[in-house]
């Protein structure tokens, strides 16, 4: 007990009660929370497997045949079912916390936030539609 | 560490990155991860490396990956942050976050500098 103490830039002086580490499982708000937060593992998933694909199609037919059988085996099915749940349960936060963020005045008035999330599932739409034109029509 | 100063930037990587994730990820993940390998549609090989050609299309990865990569990190070293009280492994966590990020974007360059 005779040891310098070490000080932190956290507070250590004050007395805090400890949170438990699995304070997200006790409100269902809570746990909307963490799994929102955890979507970024499903955006860096998407990324790698973007990236592998691109490698694959630069490998020439048979390189690409390869990823293809890859990609129909179930395990990576399920991993993108899951992946694609994430993505969803991200963007549609993502426009629901949009109305917040932007504040737009229309004579004098605020844009109701509506309206703003509206046109957001509108250019999301728009755009989903693009890709898949592009990628599919042709 | 990141410096209090770099904060807003990285905010902005971040912010940007989920406006674009949220907006093209779901289309991409059901094309290629569940309607191609399902059989629901089935694109040729010639007309994806056709567009992947493209210096369009090159520029629209790279800004995506990358940009996704940087949401990625700066919202996951949060989770960790917020979810297991590990604020002692700061440091670690930034460099593993923000360094996986950059790792990340260095690959998405080089295999679009590489397509034949």
């Amino acid at each position: 007990m005779n040891q310098t103490p070490i000080y932190t830039e956290f507070h250590p002086r004050w007395y805090r009660r400890r949170t438990s580490t699995y304070w997200w499982l006790r409100r269902p708000s809570y746990l909307a929370f963490i799994l929102r937060e955890l979507s970024s593992l499903f955006v860096a998933w998407f990324v790698i497997f973007t990236l592998v694909q691109i490698q694959a199609l630069s490998q020439g037919a048979e390189g690409y045949q390869r990823f293809q059988d890859w990609s129909k085996q179930p395990v990576v099915l399920i991993v993108n079912l899951i992946a694609l749940f994430f993505v969803v349960f991200h963007a549609i936060t993502w426009f629901k916390l949009a109305p917040q963020a932007m504040v737009i005045r229309l004579h004098g008035k605020r844009v109701p936030a509506a309206w703003i999330a509206g046109s957001n599932y509108v250019v999301w739409a728009l755009a989903s539609a693009l890709v898949a034109w592009i990628i599919l029509g042709g | 560490m990141a410096k209090k100063s770099l904060e807003p930037f990285l905010w902005t990587l971040f912010s940007a990155g989920g406006v674009l994730a949220a907006l093209l990820i779901p289309i991409h993940l059901f094309l290629f991860g569940l309607a191609v390998p399902l059989g629901w549609a089935h694109p040729s090989y010639e007309h994806l490396l056709s567009l992947l050609r493209h210096p369009a299309t090159q520029g629209y990865f790279f800004v995506l990956c990358t940009l996704a990569l940087f949401h990625s990190a700066h919202r996951f070293r949060y989770t960790l942050y917020d979810g297991l009280q590990i604020k002692h492994l700061n440091e670690v966590i930034n460099v593993l976050c923000y360094g996986g990020a950059i790792v990340g974007s260095v690959w998405t360059v080089y295999l679009l500098w590489r397509i034949p």
